[in-house]
């Protein structure tokens, strides 16, 4: 078992992704860390590519025990400065804005990592947070998750029969909540796009009433003219306060529920991997069993890696769902707190506009 | 020919000079008036009296109609007040030259058409008493455009009176009554024709006719001016009393289309308010200050109204506050009343007509107001109609207290319709609905306060189409009702109760209701025999033919004609400059309602994707509160699917508001504008048909001068019976021409007011609409924080 002797030199918990600069079809991402030892920061800028080399190296760390039973961050989907209809749909709330909703999810992600008792050790980690050179590039993807066949194995495995009691109720569980929130953040999205729509719609009535504003002298069309330009006023804060609604839906709520369906999805991927490890221990087990005296030592021996393995696994996958459990419901609660707050807020806002534009309304001689 | 030259050119002097008089302080203008009118009567005055005295009314002298002036009145007479024009326009030419001009003169006349009585004044002089007599009577009695015929006749002299005779059918009796009444008046001192003078002069000052004003300043003053007669005081009272009848008539008269066309001319504003005012307010002076007088014209104008105070009261009906405010003027005795009085009228055009005067425009409402609620008190002596006029005044007053006084308050107070309770009768394809229209009232001419009748949706079309053949030639805006919809209807009908239908239902049942209102709040429509058959009686024929207005086919059929009027406008050569601008400004604002409507539609549809996508998100976050085994979380989250619910309903609400208070409302608009549209095609035609007249009665002249080169004087007679034919005619078209202009100058005035209006008060409407939904959901919040703070 190798020691890993590398820890951070920058605080986890305050690293930024400041900026997102579009260069052709890559969107590169700049990220600020402050250093443990002073007052120095670290500024890389990394790439999509980055990020994914990065991940693969913390999957792929072969030597650590119970790695498998690790909930890792989930890094989103590939963004690109254009994306197509199908890649925005995959990243649902992340595609709308300009990206600040992504940099926050991408910052979220290196903080989770940073954050990890076993993943920060990973020197991957370091070199991603301060070389000046990005560290993916040349190195093509490589020990690339096969997603496609992970999926057919896990519709497969789904319903496999768990040893343990906890491990059962919590993919029970996982199955349900992942179905669930992955729903809720459509619906939410729905929601925040329709707000949008709306908006954009307010904006536009706006715009025209303001062409309805007719010349002339006449007290008659004057008193037309200004109740156009009133109401025109009026929409447009109609507009505002839908804007600010849907953006508080979305940096709140949204990223939560956002956060939340992928987190369970990344519990669902590690509770599948100990699942795995499962099969392969009791197939080990029974070939250890059945074999034939020649290879029974072979078998033996394969059979307590497995064990070990799958221990390893089970430790470290229990520790992980613990601490899974925690963080979520606390993040959920920020968030909701959060979100009510701030529509709260804007509703008041926007009710004391509207009440003032009442009164001046009413204030138009008749 | 001299009608065309004189008429066409609108004489700037005079609309400056008016515009001059408005500007002036109000109480001074009005003095420089009276001034005036003093002056130009004054010597007159005297060598009437003693004229009138030696003239023995031979015949009976029709009521003081003024009747007897054009009697009394020699050739001689006609020409003067030719002269007397001058003093006004020094330099009409007709004045220099007599008797050729004069003709020609009248014939201008003639085609002004509210100078129809004025004319028959003159014209009469050349003949017997009772010719006069009768024709005058006729025309108190039917003040109708028929008249003309008389008076253009008359221009040949007395052989063609005939024609007169035969147009004012109704002598009888009125004539010989009215007769001694006159005598009566005649017999008064001079200081009431000087009154009355004076009030004349006030009335053409007020009405400062650019145009055509020419013609009746002359004729009215000529009236009152000539030398010869005292008399021809008289006549030029009975001028005045004429417009005044015919102004409360104004819906039947012809004249009175005339007498409103000339202020419009120069003021653009509310003409036919002000004018009403303002000769209402000069017959108040009349009754009140000479009580013979009073009488004599009391008389006379009953063959209109009983008194007048009938006609007035009338007219406060039809025009409501404006006209109120000059009802009262009728009742103080004082001249400086009634000075105020015609006063606030022109206030009330200046602050509907151009802002060329500097007034602001709220004083001269509070004045206006103040004056308002002087009246009341000093009406308390007041004719024998004052009973019902103080009632509505005093209803108006309380009203101008609360709400500031507008017109279509009144109207709504005087009554609200209700449609309500649509339902489906029939099955199948034959079924239709059917809607109780309630309607409250306090209108006397409805038997009861409140009624209620059944009315299927064709009943509705029905009504428009008859409303709109009768009142839509003469440029009302009549306003339509919510198209047939063929789509909407067959749901209904397949009886899929879906909420798409019922949104249909509940649009087309609050659009039927403001469709009823607008009807109602119209002050002619209210008075068709029809809307008040639709509104009360409880069967009613069944409306056939209304297939012509269904579906989106209604509005296409406005499209069209509206390209026709753009079209024939071209043709046209437009000699009104607001003519031009308004169809430009209708034009661009069909066009501008339209893309709002669009706008506000995709707005709605946005909310209720909104509302049902909150829905969706509601059921999911329930669904993700229940599989959660965190009971705080749980908790939380169930609480979040109710509130979404609750946001929901808000967000559905949200959507109907602002349906209902802009699709809806614009969507009328865009149909209003076609109506709209539509009056000014209308005004179009009548214009095509003048012209075509005229040009008809250009070659009907040709021929004569053919024939009188070529000798041929059997012929010629025939010819000159057909120019005589075709001139009247023309003077008929232009008359009609003009009306329909006036009308349709004040229905887009009132149009733009209630637009304003209207729009006003959905936009207060909507936003009290919103705030509410905002509070609520700041309360929605409210409750919810605490529960997403607990979840910890």
């Amino acid at each position: 078992m190798m020691v890993m002797t590398s820890t951070l030199s920058v605080h986890g918990h305050n690293i930024k992704v400041t900026e997102v600069l579009k260069d052709g079809d890559t969107l590169t991402f700049l990220i600020v860390s402050q250093k443990l030892s002073g007052t120095g920061e670290h500024h890389v800028d990394r790439t999509y590519d980055d990020f994914e080399w990065l991940q693969q190296l913390l999957f792929s760390q072969e030597d650590e025990p119970g790695i498998q039973g690790v909930i890792f961050p989930s890094l989103p989907a590939k963004a690109s400065a254009n994306p197509s209809a199908k890649v925005m749909k995959q990243l649902g709330f992340l595609g709308l804005g300009e990206w600040q909703l992504y940099c926050k999810v991408l910052e979220r992600y290196l903080r989770q990592v940073a954050a990890h008792s076993i993943l920060s050790k990973n020197k991957a980690v370091e070199i991603f947070l301060t070389s000046s050179e990005p560290p993916g590039r040349q190195r093509a993807r490589k020990n690339l998750f096969n997603r496609l066949s992970q999926a057919v194995e896990e519709r497969r495995k789904e319903g496999y029969k768990d040893v343990d009691e906890f491990f059962q109720t919590e993919r029970n569980h996982n199955l349900v909540l992942t179905c669930y929130a992955k729903t809720a953040a459509e619906r939410f999205l729905d929601v925040v796009q329709s707000e949008q729509k709306i908006a954009v719609a307010c904006a536009h009535f706006s715009a025209s009433l303001h062409l309805c504003v007719e010349p002339g002298e006449d007290p008659d069309k004057q008193a037309f003219s200004k109740a156009c330009v009133q109401l025109s006023e009026v929409f447009d804060s109609i507009k505002k306060n839908m804007t600010s609604v849907a953006e508080n839906d979305m940096n709140t709520l949204g990223l939560g529920l956002d956060l939340e369906s992928r987190c369970q999805e990344a519990e669902k991927e590690m509770l599948f991997r100990r699942t795995c490890k499962l099969v392969e221990l009791e197939a080990a087990r029974r070939n250890a069993e059945k074999a034939k005296p020649l290879k029974k030592a072979a078998m033996e021996e394969a059979k307590k890696t497995a064990e070990i393995e799958f221990n390893d696994i089970c430790v470290v996958a229990k520790q992980e769902v613990h601490r899974f459990r925690a963080a979520r419901v606390k993040m959920l609660q920020h968030t909701l707190v959060q979100w009510c707050e701030k529509q709260l807020l804007t509703a008041k806002e926007s009710a004391d506009q509207f009440n003032q534009q009442l009164q001046a309304f009413r204030g138009i001689a008749p | 020919m001299a009608t065309s030259s004189e008429r066409s050119p609108p004489p700037f002097p005079d609309s400056e000079d008016h515009d001059v008089l408005d500007s002036e302080e109000v109480g001074g203008r009005d003095s420089d008036e009276d001034d005036v009118g003093d002056e130009l009567f004054t010597s007159a005055v005297n060598s009437p009296l003693t004229e009138h005295g030696s003239t023995p009314s031979p015949a009976s002298q029709p009521s003081d109609v003024s009747m007897k002036p054009p009697r009394d009145i020699m050739d001689d007479p006609l020409i003067e007040p030719l002269s007397s024009q001058t003093e006004n326009k020094p330099t009409s030419e007709d004045a220099s030259e007599p008797s050729d001009d004069f003709v020609d003169l009248t014939g201008n006349i003639t085609d002004s058409p509210g100078d129809a009585a004025t004319d028959a004044t003159e014209i009469p002089l050349d003949e017997p008493a009772d010719d006069f007599v009768d024709l005058f009577g006729g025309e108190a009695e039917a003040p109708r455009g028929k008249v003309v015929v008389a008076d253009v006749t008359i221009e040949t002299a007395a052989h063609k009176r005939e024609a007169a005779d035969d147009v004012t059918d109704p002598p009888g009796d009125r004539k010989t009554g009215s007769n001694d009444e006159e005598q009566e008046a005649k017999e008064t001192s001079t200081d009431s024709i000087i009154d009355l003078s004076d009030d004349l002069p006030a009335g053409d000052s007020q009405q400062p006719p650019p145009a055509r004003d020419r013609f009746v300043d002359p004729l009215v003053n000529l009236l009152s001016d000539s030398p010869a007669a005292a008399d021809a005081k008289i006549p030029s009272r009975a001028t005045v009393d004429l417009f005044e009848d015919e102004g409360s008539d104004f819906f039947a008269d012809p004249r009175q289309h005339k007498s409103a066309h000339q202020p419009q001319k120069s003021l653009f504003g509310e003409p036919d308010e002000d004018l009403f005012g303002e000769p209402l307010g000069a017959a108040s002076k009349k009754p009140v200050s000479k009580e013979p007088r009073g009488k004599p014209v009391a008389t006379k104008a009953g063959s209109n109204v009983s008194n007048t105070g009938g006609p007035l009261q009338e007219a406060a009906d039809l025009f409501s506050e404006e006209a109120v405010t000059a009802v009262p003027g009728i009742k103080n005795a004082s001249t400086v009343n009634s000075k105020t009085n015609g006063v606030h009228s022109e206030e009330e055009t200046d602050i509907f007509a151009e802002a060329t005067v500097e007034l602001s425009l709220d004083s001269p409402r509070d004045e206006r107001r103040k004056d308002v609620s002087a009246k009341p008190s000093a009406s308390a002596s007041a004719l024998s109609a004052a009973a019902s006029l103080a009632k509505s005044q005093s209803a108006s007053l309380e009203e101008l207290d609360e709400e500031g006084g507008e017109e279509e308050q009144e109207d709504e107070f005087e009554i609200s319709i209700s449609v309500k309770d649509p339902e489906k009768i029939g099955d199948g394809m034959n079924a239709y609905m059917a809607y109780k229209v309630t309607t409250q009232t306090q209108l006397a001419m409805f038997r009861n306060k409140t009624f209620t009748v059944r009315r299927r949706f064709s009943d509705f079309l029905g009504l428009y189409e008859k409303l709109s053949e009768k009142h839509g030639p003469n440029g009302f805006i009549v306003p339509p009702p919510p198209e047939k919809s063929i789509l909407g209807m067959t749901k209904v009908k397949v009886g899929k109760e879906d909420s798409s239908s019922a949104d249909f239902v509940e649009r087309r049942r609050a659009a039927l209701e403001r469709y009823l209102q607008r009807v109602v709040n119209h002050p002619s429509l209210l008075q068709d025999p029809d809307v008040r058959e639709f509104l009360e009686r409880e069967e009613l024929p069944r409306a056939v033919g209304t297939q012509a207005l269904s579906g989106a086919g209604f509005l296409k059929m406005i499209n069209k004609a509206t390209d026709a009027v753009s079209k024939m406008t071209i043709k046209m050569n437009e000699s009104d400059v607001w003519f031009e601008e308004k169809l430009q400004e209708v034009e661009s604002a069909d066009q501008q309602f339209r893309k709002l409507h669009t706008l506000v539609e995709s707005l709605v549809v946005h909310r209720k994707e909104l509302s049902l996508n909150t829905a969706s998100f509601a059921k999911s976050t329930a669904m993700l509160g229940s599989a959660e085994d965190n009971t705080a979380l749980s908790r939380a989250l169930s609480q979040l699917a109710e509130v979404e619910d609750k946001m929901e309903q808000l967000h559905q609400e949200q959507a109907a508001n602002d349906t209902f208070s802009f699709a809806e409302l614009i969507a009328d608009y865009v149909r209003l504008l076609g109506a709209v549209r539509g009056s000014f095609d209308h005004r179009m035609k009548a214009w095509q048909r003048w012209q075509d007249a005229q040009a008809a009665l250009q070659k009907k002249r040709e021929t004569e001068a053919k024939l009188l080169w070529a000798n041929k004087p059997d012929k010629l007679q025939l010819a000159k019976e057909e120019i005589a034919e075709w001139e009247v005619k023309v003077t008929q078209y232009e008359r009609d021409f003009d009306k329909v202009s006036a009308t349709v100058r004040k229905e887009v005035n009132r149009f733009d007011k209630e637009k304003a209006k209207n729009f006003k008060r959905e936009i207060i409407n909507y936003l009290e609409c919103h705030l509410q939904s905002q509070q609520q959901l700041i309360k929605y919040w409210e409750a919810f924080l605490p529960e997403a703070k607990a979840i910890a």
